[in-house]
Order: structure tokens, then C-alpha cells, then sequence
């Protein structure tokens, strides 16, 4: 077996800063890692081995006092094939972009790239990021690295899945129901979605606009944070970017959270959730209120419409997202006699199955008569869902749940259920919709398969959710390495 | 009463029995920024196709829209003019079809909160004028151009997507149905197109689809009790021009009241109109229309705009055609000329700015619309090209005004003054037109007629005070009248003063 590259991406960067590690050796590293393991996980889509190995020779070659400002340096970062890149194609995982290369890359790539970060492949997903389980992506599924037979759940599944099993210490996922935290959760790694308008979303294939966010996964919580801080701020190209300054994320990191009060819904521990999830995730809060922390269980009565109602909203604003993908000006085009046809076999053969279903279900939401009924609706129970928030919040500092209501299931288990596929978002869909930023860190395993615990915050409190994760990880034993 | 069709024949007075012309338009005007509305693309017309895009107006995945205040600027002082409520908030909703022109598939607009509402525009029919209501003014973006190789895009070979124009800001102005013929309605559409023009936010070329208007045209019969939203309306779309969108509502009238005449339906439809012809004709009927799914934009936060910024905005507004009639009939102008000067926004300006020199706007209004127009017109010039500026010509009119010359004299020197620019002042002595006021020229002149006339001298001097007024007679004589009374007089008494020492 293949040495694993072991640094942190902090550690990584600092190492190269300093010229203790050359960034091109360390990349070297990472590479063969990738060859090593890809065959398997699958968790890549596009790679350039020969671009990342220059690049990180640039890194190299620059001037000490250049270099000594990046804040990743060196490091190599997998990102999510619904990030638009100029120098990778980008695909969404869709037939329908497949070969298609953006002329611009997205904001918070290339903030990261400013940083010294290395873009070194693009990661599997859902269609579009419409999916739990990376297997609706039209250029197969990754497996989770913990136990091939299994999902590495999704859509951010690729980047979960590379930084699980060692690719690249960093990934940027995207998440507008849970697609960063419960594939972390899945794959034992650490995932973060911000606030909504922390990060920009130039550059993200919009999916649902006013739910989805890019944010960082790492193996760690500070490597979470280090990635956070670079990708973080406003953005003149992002009219729903936050203007609030972007904290040190490391600076009171490692600080005791000392009198942390945490709210323990109720509606997140019953029914529908995997005792052995619950279990874990109990055991942890047990400990932490050993520690110190003041554990209240709080009551949010809206959860319960949380599903239905983002499968309102996220399918209504996805219906009209994915309308652009028509055959006329890039991407795939189906052939076709006239422009109706054009249309219909473009899309139809274009977008898979799942896609399709939201696709009809969104357009039917927003369909003259139904509109009110459907998505004005759904829009007030957002206001509700996000008004539970705001009460448990003037009692509790974070409240926490677990990522996902059950551990990685067996590949193709669920295909044929959508319904069942639906509910895997129960536990994450609320902090989208309530656009209140959301960190999941591993709480443990059972029987090799990691379990992760969701802390969501306030809005822009990332840097609390980033201590209070800190936390939790001193407190969790792990394997070394999965594969 | 209500004229239906403007030119004539038995089937109007049928027309005006059974049935009332009820006409809305809706105008689209581009307005005029330096940039596209939610991308930093320039907005112009003309360029090389695709010349004029970028990833947001290509609407290529992953981009976002950013609104573009100057257009926010521009729409706001359009929805003042026309006298709106601006609305301290407002949104943009999604409008949502597939057609090749339109890159995201949707297009960015404003649904049930329009920036502006409840405006109107006024129309004047002699002494008697008429409020034509305004609904509602929105912002959006316009879409790209097809460009078919063949006749239309069914039957085409093959069509080309030209986003050159996708993303340019369009104001949509929506009347109430309150025209009441062809007539009425080309006035509204002049008045409006002066009122905008007045503003300076937009080329407003219809035939170059800076401006554009759909026109609904139904006729209500007599005893009718539903609602007007209720008629059968026929929507002529896209016409080019304003005497064309008269045509074509003239044309809808005739056909529809023939139909109703017939005992036959008139159907819910789109209607396009044959210039060649004088004829509407029918592109897609009404019941297979698309369901746009409005639903609000996502992307972008809602408009707010704050009390102080309106406040700026309003005070920046120019005076506008109304308030411009009502000065210059208050100053004595007369009716007809009021109208033809508030026609065009830039002779209002030339006038204005004349009004900062003198207060004889008869005078300068007069010379505009009679020398002036007719010099421009020759040259192709408009009033903001003019050799001749607002000073000049209250220079020249200063002349007359003065008596040093005459109106003929004062139309030679305009002449002279378009061909070359240079001042009145220059002509009039260049064309030897000004009174000779100069001493040294008049001196010698003055010593020759008393030489001539020794006995008249005598006479003066032996106290003979009309013998002096011969004197005045002899120099202006000599000088064709042009010599300056008062210097001939100083000169006379100088000179005899001096010989008698
Ligand atoms: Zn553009």
C-alpha cells in the first residue's frame, strides 16, 4: 500500500512557506495517492497532474517574501464539478455539459488559488447537485472510501470521498440541502456550509439560488476554517453576497468554549433517525456536558415541513436554473427537426432521471394555479422553519442534530425510492432554508462507518461552530486512513 | 363622441354607434446607460454580432446578474416624468420561456412590484386636455436578435443568435385602455416620446427598436356591463413607427367592427402588421400562450430605493413639455409655435439658454421656427448642432432691437453667419450695414461739407441754431445714412467750435 501523504493543509502550507517541504514533492505525493486510489473511489471526474505538478513548482519558485504571504500555499484543492473552472472542463456530472469548458472561473476558486492553493482535479457529484448519494451523476458513482459497497453520500460526495481517502487535503463542495455535511458525515471528514451570502456564488452552477452555498471540507476542523477564511467575503459579482467582515477563523480556534449552551431539538432525534446515529450523537452530547457544556432539549415544531417544503423551493428555482441547458449555445445538443424538437430531445436525453423529476416538479410548482398553493406557501413555512431558529437562539448559542438521520447505505439501495432518497436530507435541509451557516464533524463509528453531528449557529457565526467542532474532534478517536 | 377610424368612410358612423374604440399601449424604451443591466457590456447598438457579450449575458452557467444603478437612475426619472409613484420598494421576478434568443431561458423583469405605478400622461386636442393613465412602469432586460436565413424562423434554413442586445435595460410603459382611437393614441405615443425625450434617457429610435409598442385594440359594444379586461383584445405587436402603430389600430377597427358587424367573434390574439399593406395579420392566437411562471429573482436583493436619493433624483428632473407650454404661452408665445419649440427637446434647450440673454422670447422663438429652422434644415442640423448659437442670435436680434439694422438686414447677416460662424457683430460691419460711428473715418468728411457750405457755417454761427440741422442732413447724406447721428453731432460742434478760435 501506498504511502499516504500525511500533512493537515495547515501544516502544509506552513511547512511550504517556510521551504521545509517542497510544494512539488508534496504534490508528487498527492498524485500518486490519486492513481493509487481513484481506480476505486472514483471520486474524480477531470485531473491534470501536469498542471498541478507546474503549479506547484511556481510555488516553489517564488520569491520567499511572495510566498510567505499565501495562505495555502502549495496546497492541492479538489473541487466540486459545479464550480466553473477555465482550466478543467466543468460537467455539473450532466451529459449535458460534458465537454464543456467555462471561460471563467468561479470567485471562490480563485480566492483560493490567489492563497497558493492548487487546483489539482474536479470532483464527482449528482447531476447538478440534485442527489444524496453521488449516484446520480452521469459518469457513475464514487464509493465511499470506508466501504466500497457503500455511498459516499451526496452531491458533494467526490470532494468528501478525495479528502477522505487522501487525494488533496482540501475540497470545495456546494450545499443547498446537505450536499457538504452529509456526504462529511458519510466519509468521516469535517464539512461546512456557511451563512448564506458568506461565500460567493459566482461560478457555483446555480441549483436552487436562494439555498445553495460553496463552502470547505478537510479532513480537520482547522483546515476547514484556514479554507473558509480564504473563500469568504463579499463579492461585487454576487449581488446576495454578505457584506459582514470576515472573522479569524484560527485565531480562537483552540480556545475553550467554556459556559456553551446547546439546544438538542427533539424533532432531529425521533423518528426516522437510525439509533445508531442517535446513539453516537447522544453519547457525544453526554460527554460534552462533562466538559462543561449546558445541553437543553428545545423543541422546533416546523421541522416536520422542513422537507416538503424545500422540495418545493429547491425544485421550483432548479426548474428555472437548469432552463439555460437548452442546446442552443454550448453543451450537449440532441439531433432534432425543428426548434420545439430541439428543445425536447436536448433536454431529454441530456439530463438524467432524476433531473428530469425536479425538473416537472418545479415547473408544475410554479405553474399558473398552483403557484400560490405550492411556492407561496412553501415560502411562508420557510419564514416559520427560520422563526424556530431565531426562538432557539435567544435560549441556546448552537444547536445541534445529527448530520444524517442514518449511516452510508449500500449502493443502489435506494435508486428506486426517491421518497426514501428525499428523507436522507431531514436533518440539513433547515439551515438552507433558514440560511444559518451549519458545520458537520465526525462523532464517531460504528462498525467502520463514520457517524457525523451537526452544529448550526446563528448567522455569520461560523467562527463558534468552527470552536465548538474543535472541540468535538479532541473527543474523537479515528482510524488513520480508510483504503 | 368617439372617432374610430380617422379617414373617413360610411362604416365609421356604424363603428361609432355600436361600439367604442378601447386601445392600451405598451411602450418598451431602452434606455440609454453606458453599460448592459445586470453585466458591465457595453450597451450599443450596431456592433459585429456577439461582439457585445460576456458570461452573464450569455447567460453561461454558474454567472450571476448585478444591477446596474445608472439604468435604476434612468427608470426612476422616466416613472417621475410620467408623473408614477415610485415605489420605495420594489423586485424583480423571473418571466420565463424558451426561445433561442432569450440565453437563460427566462428573462429578468419586474411582476407585481413595478418600480413605478399609477402615473399619467397628459394629450391636448385643442384647448381640451385628456389624461391618458399609466399603469405601471417596470425595468427588465431586453433579449438577443435572431437573425433567420430564410423568411421566418419556421421556415428558415437556419437561424443566427445575435446576444449583442441581450441584457440592455428596457423601461415597459403600460397604459390604461383610456385611448379612445388612432389619433389618441399617436398623440400619447408623441407626447411620451417628447416627455422622454426631454429626460435624455434613451435614443428612442422606433426603427431602430430603441423604441417599441405593442398596441391592444378592442371594441367594446354599446351596452356592454363587463369589463373592459374582459373584451376580446387584440394585441398588434412590434410596429415601427408612430404613424404606423396609428395605421395599424385604424386597420384593427375596420376588421374588427366588420367581424361584429357580421355577427362573427373577434378572437383573443397576436397580430403582427404588413407596413406594405396597411394590414394586421395574425401570428399566434391568445388560448396557446405561454405560462411564464413569474416567480421572484433569487439572485438579486430587492430594490430598495431611499427617500433622499428620490428626492435628488426629482430635482434633477428638466423642466418637462407641460411646464415648458405653460412658460412660454405665459411670455406671450403663441399657441402654435408654443407647440412646434416643446416638440423637440433641443430647440427647448436652444430657446432656454437664448432666455439667459435676453427677455424677447417672441423674438428669439420667431427667429428660431422661421431663419433658424430653415438654415438647419438645409444643412440637416438640429439645434444642438447649430453654427449659429443662442447668443449669436441674440446678438444679431440686439442689432434690430437697437435700430442699426433692419429685419431684411438681419435675415442677410443670419445667411453670413451660418456659412462661416462667426459673430453678427462681424457681418453687419464686414456687409458695411453698421452706422459709422468711428471719428477718424467721419472727421474729414465733416471738414469737406463745411467747406462746401460757408454761408450755411455763417449762418450757424450767427446764431442760426437750424442751419446746424442742414449741416446733420449734408453728413448723412454723404455717408448713405450709415454715419452715427450722435457722433456727427459731436464732430459738427467740435470742428466749429474749433474754427471759430
Ligand atoms: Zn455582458
Amino acid at each position: 500500500m501506498m504511502a499516504v501523504p500525511d500533512y493537515s493543509a495547515k501544516g502544509l502550507a506552513d511547512a511550504v512557506r517556510s521551504g521545509q517541504v517542497s510544494a512539488e514533492s508534496a504534490m508528487i505525493g498527492y498524485l500518486e495517492r490519486i492513481r493509487a486510489t481513484e481506480p476505486e473511489v472514483h471520486a474524480l471526474l477531470a485531473q491534470d497532474q501536469d498542471l498541478a505538478l507546474s503549479r506547484a513548482q511556481g510555488v516553489d519558485r517564488m520569491p520567499l517574501d511572495q510566498k510567505s504571504h499565501l495562505a495555502l500555499a502549495g496546497v492541492p484543492l479538489v473541487v466540486k464539478d459545479n464550480i466553473v473552472t477555465k482550466e478543467f472542463p466543468t460537467t455539473a456530472g450532466s451529459r449535458m455539459l460534458e465537454g464543456f469548458h467555462s471561460p471563467y472561473t468561479a470567485t471562490a476558486v480563485e480566492r483560493a488559488e490567489a492563497q497558493g492553493a492548487i487546483v489539482l482535479a474536479k470532483s464527482n457529484l449528482d447531476e447538478f447537485g440534485m442527489g444524496s448519494s453521488t449516484e446520480h451523476s452521469a459518469f457513475g458513482p464514487t464509493k465511499n472510501p470506508w466501504d466500497l459497497t457503500r455511498v459516499p453520500g451526496g452531491s458533494s460526495g467526490g470532494s468528501a470521498a478525495a479528502v477522505a481517502v487522501g487525494m488533496a487535503p482540501l475540497a470545495l463542495g456546494s450545499d443547498t440541502g446537505g450536499s457538504i455535511r452529509q456526504p462529511a458525515a458519510f466519509c468521516g471528514i469535517v464539512g461546512l456550509k456557511p451563512t448564506y451570502g458568506r461565500v460567493s456564488r459566482y461560478g457555483l452552477i446555480a441549483y436552487a439560488s436562494s439555498l445553495d452555498q460553496i463552502g470547505p471540507l478537510a479532513r480537520t476542523v482547522e483546515d476547514v476554517g484556514l479554507l473558509l477564511q480564504v473563500i469568504s467575503g463579499q463579492d461585487v459579482r454576487d449581488a446576495t453576497s454578505g457584506e459582514n467582515p470576515v472573522s479569524d477563523y484560527l485565531a480562537e480556534l483552540k480556545r475553550p468554549l467554556e459556559g456553551l449552551r446547546v439546544g438538542m431539538p427533539k424533532e432531529y432525534f425521533g423518528q426516522g433517525i437510525d439509533p445508531k446515529v442517535r446513539s453516537v450523537v447522544e453519547k457525544m452530547l453526554t460527554r460534552l456536558a462533562t466538559e462543561g457544556v449546558t445541553v437543553i432539549e428545545i423543541e422546533m415544531p416546523h421541522t416536520r415541513y422542513a422537507i416538503a417544503t424545500y422540495y418545493l423551493i429547491a425544485p421550483a428555482e432548479a426548474s428555472s436554473n437548469l432552463s439555460r441547458y437548452d442546446g442552443i449555445r454550448y453543451g450537449f445538443r440532441a439531433p432534432a427537426t425543428d426548434l420545439d424538437s430541439l428543445y425536447r430531445n436536448t433536454r431529454a436525453q441530456g439530463m438524467g432521471e432524476e433531473v428530469q423529476r425536479r425538473i416537472l416538479l418545479g415547473t408544475h410548482v410554479l405553474s399558473a394555479g398552483y403557484y400560490d398553493q405550492y411556492y407561496v406557501k412553501a415560502q411562508k413555512v420557510r419564514t416559520l422553519i427560520r422563526r424556530d431558529f431565531d426562538e432557539a437562539f435567544q435560549t441556546v448559542d448552537l444547536v445541534v442534530t445529527p448530520s444524517a438521520p442514518d449511516l452510508p447505505f449500500v449502493l443502489g439501495s435506494r435508486s428506486d425510492d426517491p421518497m426514501q432518497m428525499y428523507l436522507s436530507d431531514i436533518c440539513t435541509v433547515t439551515a438552507n432554508l433558514a440560511g444559518l451557516p451549519a458545520l458537520s464533524v465526525p462523532a464517531g463509528f460504528d462498525d467502520g462507518l463514520p457517524i457525523g453531528m451537526q452544529w448550526i449557529g446563528p448567522a455569520w457565526s461560523e467562527d463558534l461552530l468552527l470552536r465548538a467542532g474543535y472541540m468535538v474532534e479532541q473527543m474523537v478517536e479515528r482510524p488513520r486512513w480508510p483504503l | 363622441m368617439n372617432r374610430g377610424v380617422a379617414d373617413g368612410g360610411e362604416d365609421i358612423g356604424m363603428v361609432d354607434e355600436a361600439y367604442r374604440v378601447v386601445i392600451g399601449l405598451e411602450v418598451h424604451v431602452e434606455l440609454k446607460t453606458r453599460t448592459k443591466l445586470f453585466c458591465r457590456c457595453v450597451n450599443a447598438f450596431g456592433s459585429a454580432p456577439n461582439t457585445q457579450t460576456c458570461p452573464v449575458c450569455l447567460g453561461l452557467p454558474g454567472v450571476l446578474p448585478v444591477l446596474n444603478r445608472n439604468a435604476v437612475s434612468l427608470a426612476v426619472k422616466a416613472g417621475m416624468a410620467l408623473h408614477c409613484r415610485i415605489r420605495s420598494v420594489s423586485k424583480f421576478d423571473r418571466k420565463q420561456y424558451f426561445y433561442p434568443d432569450l440565453p437563460k431561458a427566462y428573462q429578468i423583469s419586474q411582476y407585481d412590484l413595478p418600480f413605478a405605478e399609477w402615473g399619467f400622461v397628459p394629450i391636448a386636442d385643442g384647448a381640451e386636455v385628456k389624461r391618458i393613465r399609466i399603469r405601471r412602469v417596470h425595468m427588465e432586460e431586453d433579449a438577443g436578435k435572431l437573425n433567420h436565413i430564410g423568411q421566418n424562423l419556421k421556415e428558415a434554413e437556419g437561424s443566427l443568435v445575435d446576444l449583442n442586445r441581450a441584457g440592455v435595460p428596457l423601461i415597459e410603459i403600460v397604459s390604461e385602455p383610456d385611448m379612445g382611437s388612432a389619433e389618441e393614441a399617436r398623440r400619447y405615443l408623441t407626447e411620451l416620446r417628447t416627455i422622454l425625450s426631454y429626460l435624455d434617457v434613451s435614443d428612442l429610435r422606433m426603427e431602430e427598436g430603441s423604441m417599441r409598442c405593442d398596441a391592444n385594440v378592442s371594441l367594446k359594444p354599446r351596452g356592454y356591463q363587463g369589463s373592459l379586461e374582459d373584451l376580446p383584445r387584440v394585441e398588434v405587436k412590434n410596429v415601427n413607427s408612430i404613424r404606423n402603430v396609428g395605421r395599424a389600430i385604424e386597420y384593427e377597427i375596420e376588421r374588427q367592427a366588420a367581424r361584429l358587424s357580421q355577427g362573427e367573434r373577434v378572437i383573443k390574439e397576436t397580430r403582427g402588421f404588413d407596413d406594405g399593406r396597411g394590414r394586421t395579420y395574425s401570428q399566434r392566437s391568445k388560448e396557446e400562450a405561454n405560462d411564464y411562471r413569474y416567480f421572484p429573482e433569487p439572485d438579486l436583493p430587492p430594490l430598495v430605493l431611499d427617500e433622499s436619493w428620490l428626492a435628488e433624483v426629482q430635482a434633477s428632473l428638466p423642466l418637462l413639455p407641460d411646464a415648458w407650454r405653460e412658460r412660454l404661452r405665459g411670455l406671450g408665445v403663441a399657441s402654435q409655435d408654443v407647440e412646434v419649440l416643446v416638440q423637440d427637446r433641443v430647440q427647448v434647450a436652444f430657446l432656454s439658454e437664448a432666455l439667459s440673454f435676453t427677455d424677447d422670447v417672441r423674438a428669439v422663438s420667431s427667429w428660431m421656427l422661421s431663419d433658424m429652422l430653415r438654415l438647419l434644415n438645409e444643412r440637416g442640423l438640429g439645434f444642438d448642432q447649430s453654427p449659429v448659437s443662442p447668443k449669436d442670435l441674440v446678438d444679431l436680434l440686439g442689432f434690430i432691437a437697437d435700430g442699426k439694422i433692419s429685419g431684411r438686414m438681419a435675415k442677410e447677416v443670419l445667411d453670413k453667419m451660418f456659412e462661416s460662424g462667426e459673430s453678427a457683430a462681424v457681418w453687419v460691419k464686414r456687409l458695411g450695414m453698421a452706422q459709422i460711428t468711428d471719428d477718424s473715418l467721419l472727421r474729414g468728411q465733416v471738414a469737406e461739407v463745411l467747406a462746401e457750405h460757408g454761408k450755411v457755417v455763417a449762418d450757424y454761427r450767427a446764431g442760426k441754431e437750424r442751419a446746424f440741422g442742414f449741416l446733420v442732413g449734408q453728413m448723412m447724406k454723404r455717408t448713405q445714412g450709415q454715419a452715427s447721428p450722435e457722433v456727427v453731432n459731436r464732430l459738427l460742434k467740435e470742428a466749429l467750435e474749433f474754427d471759430a478760435q
